[in-house]
């Protein structure tokens, strides 16, 4: 099974979740945690786990052979994304701009700009107990987040034998690399906050959610500041919300050390069961 | 006029509070973007009017003519982002697939497929009640952002700043490292990082930083809930220092934040007189040393 | 020598545009002729990605040795820039075209080194 756990925007107690739940579930169960927010993945910091495997992810970009450039231009023509220019003597590719459609180099009247690997990342897989922790992470300036999001649910797929529990820990936002991460997602679990930034963002989410036809559901972070409205709009939306767990300003410093919290603090632990009894259909 | 950017590595910093209440200090003097088009909640703390209101349109999607199609199926063979399918007769273009690269459109041999712009949000310019015009927008769900949009903000925030003569620019970042935060450094006078003291803050910092390093310009930083882990914020501070880095603040981990945000005013405005003292000295500083040359 | 510069406007009393990519303007002088050029490069709004590659694009068919800009261009059009031998000049925000040409003559503005 798996189950995304995603938030409209970043800083809503996300990754504490995956990490901890993750950490939590593995005590019965075996589980897969994947950091999908491949700009700037952390889970890790949580997980310390022990490396198993460590692999260079690629993208396909078309490399020029000058001796078979006639500097026609037409590369730089079908280019949708200025990823590709002419400069009279020079053909110039932009790796962290190219989308690989491929239309440059099979649209080339001479061949002269066969598609080839680049390296745009790198994947890792750790193992700590039950729990194998899937993180891959795109090289600075490399922008194209949504191919490395689909490699790695596809080297997810590759290790996991239906099993397990397999959780997503998505990027934040309501863009096109949550659609990706979310895609294949049994369930996806939106985080908020009870604040009207919470809520603003909230909104976005489901509205994408629905879009995609996914059966999801709410946990409420930080709960007892802000006010009620999250909860009367979920009420009138009929989304439910399997968790709130209560605002603490230890759960912050915890976090701040890059510490797991369901050991230490209780309310936190009692939370991680509702979800649980949702995720195991109890 | 100058322009100021609130930038931080990643979310839920404080970032969006403190430009707000850039915002509410500078009151008239200043023209409000908010370039956080992701997740725009400033608007939340100023009570927009939504005066102004367009459909804002970002990145192409191909569209297929049945009329004219005669299922020869080349695009879907050509297309690298399985973003066609057919039943066998009508074939279509999958929406949330689509990465718009005309790749299709051009093959077509008998041009059924052609690229539409996508309606990627709507476009606000409003007065608010702290008596300025804050630009804003709002992206649709599944739509992605882009140095595009956030020029635009940014860009109609510029003119109406120049227009009527305002001193300030006063931008809510995108956060990240990507393609929007370059389209909100591109063209500012000075950048305020909001972090805070957390295992991957410091690494945030650090990278958003070295972006901000090539474009040269002023470059100040506050440190948010810098209690919450002193041995981080002394890391951070070193780090600033060493950088030549202008300190700005520490503000306290507090709730007064989320309370303010609740409440649909600034922080300012939410009776906590120390941290008001603190925000306001650090806007202080923000001017003075945008002033001097 | 040609010498290009990013601006918001068509004259010589136009400011310049501190940004490179999504500049509004580019205004060519031409120091052998004292021809004075400007090309509307507006439409760039529209590109959603790749900006800068597009201008730099622009400034090598025109054929300028000189850039003369406020922040300096970003990584990409830097590149592009690079290959097409042109010299970047920065720090020239805040200034009409005519006093940034005479801050480039006095060697005022900082060279932009990738
Ligand atoms: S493969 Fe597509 S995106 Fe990449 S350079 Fe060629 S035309 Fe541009
Ligand atoms: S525009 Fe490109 S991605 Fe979209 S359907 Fe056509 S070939 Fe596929």
């Amino acid at each position: 099974m798996k189950i995304a756990i995603a938030s409209g925007k970043g800083g809503t107690g996300k990754t504490t979740l995956a990490t901890n739940l993750a950490s939590y579930l593995s005590e019965e169960k075996q589980i897969i945690l994947a950091d999908l927010d491949v700009e700037e993945p952390n889970s890790g910091l949580f997980i310390r786990a022990e490396k198993i495997f460590q692999e260079d992810r690629y993208k396909m970009i078309p490399g020029w052979v000058e001796n078979d450039c006639t500097y026609c231009g037409i590369c730089q023509e079908v280019c949708n994304f200025n990823a590709i220019i002419n400069l009279g003597t020079h053909i110039l590719v932009y790796p962290e701009l190219c989308h690989s459609c491929y239309a440059c180099s099979e649209l080339c009247p001479t061949a002269a700009l066969p598609m080839q690997k680049q390296k745009m990342g790198v994947l890792k897989h750790y193992k700590k107990g039950n729990i194998d922790f899937v993180e891959s992470r795109l090289d600075i300036g490399q922008e194209q987040a949504v191919p490395r999001i689909a490699q790695t649910l596809d080297y997810i797929n590759s290790i996991s034998d239906n099993k397990e529990i397999i959780l997503l820990d998505s990027p934040p936002g309501t863009s096109c690399p949550v659609i990706e991460a979310t895609k294949d997602a049994d369930k996806v679990i939106l985080v908020t906050e009870p604040t009207p930034f919470g809520l603003h963002d909230l909104g976005l989410a489901v509205e994408t959610m629905q879009k995609m036809n996914k059966d999801f559901t709410v946990v409420l972070n930080r709960f007892g500041v802000g006010n009620a409205d999250v909860e009367d709009y979920c009420k009138k939306n009929n989304i439910r919300i399997i968790a709130m767990i209560p605002d603490s300003r230890q759960v912050a410093e915890l976090y701040s050390r890059g510490e797991l919290v369901y050991d230490k603090v209780d309310s936190f632990k009692q939370s991680l069961d509702s979800i649980k009894h949702y995720i195991l259909g109890k | 006029m100058k322009e100021i950017v609130v930038i931080s590595g990643k979310g839920g910093t404080g970032k969006t509070s403190l430009s707000a209440s850039f915002a509410f200090l500078s009151g008239s003097e200043a023209i409000i973007a908010d370039c956080d088009v992701d997740a725009a909640d400033m608007h939340l703390l100023m009570s927009p009017d939504f005066a102004h209101n367009e459909d804002f349109y970002s990145g192409q999607m191909a569209s297929i003519d049945n009329e004219v199609c005669t299922s020869c199926g080349l695009c879907l063979e050509k297309c690298r982002f399985d973003a066609i399918e057919t039943d066998g007769e009508r074939y279509q273009v999958k929406e949330l697939d689509c990465e718009g690269c005309g790749y299709c459109e051009r093959i077509c041999p008998v041009g059924a497929i052609s690229m539409k712009e996508q309606k990627a949000g709507q476009f606000y310019i409003s007065g608010t009640r702290m008596k300025n015009t804050l630009v804003h927008a709002r992206l649709r769900a599944g739509a992605e952002n882009s140095g595009k949009l956030v020029a635009k903000v940014k860009k109609e925030a510029k003119r109406l700043a120049e227009q009527e003569n305002k001193k300030y620019v006063i931008a809510d970042g995108s956060p990240g490292i990507g393609c929007p935060v370059i389209s909100s450094l591109s063209g500012a006078d000075y950048v305020v990082i909001v972090t805070e003291p957390t295992v991957s803050g410091l690494h945030d910092l650090k990278r958003v930083y070295e972006l901000v390093k090539k474009f040269d310009i002023k470059t100040s930083c506050i440190i948010n809930k810098h209690d919450l882990n002193p041995e981080i914020t002394n890391r951070i501070m070193d780090f600033i220092d060493s950088e030549s880095v202008v300190h700005l603040c520490n503000i306290p981990y507090s709730n007064t934040f989320t309370d303010a945000i609740t409440r649909g005013i600034t922080v300012l405005e939410n009776g906590d007189t120390e941290m008001i003292k603190v925000i306001k000295n650090a806007w202080e500083t923000i001017k003075k040393s945008i002033n001097d040359k | 020598m040609k010498i290009a510069f990013t601006a918001k406007g068509s004259k010589w009393n136009s400011k310049i545009d501190p940004r490179f990519g999504r500049t509004e303007y580019l205004l060519v002088y031409d120091t052998e002729s004292e021809e004075f050029k400007s090309y509307n490069n507006s439409d760039i709004e529209n590109e959603t990605h790749g900006a800068g590659p597009k201008t730099a694009k622009l400034i090598f068919d025109i054929g300028a040795d000189v850039l003369i800009t406020g922040n300096g261009p970003g990584e990409n059009a830097a590149i592009a820039l690079e290959k097409a031998g042109v010299e970047i000049f920065t720090g020239a925000e805040n200034m009409k075209i005519k006093e940034a040409l005479e801050a480039f003559d006095n060697k005022q503005l900082k060279i932009f080194k990738r």
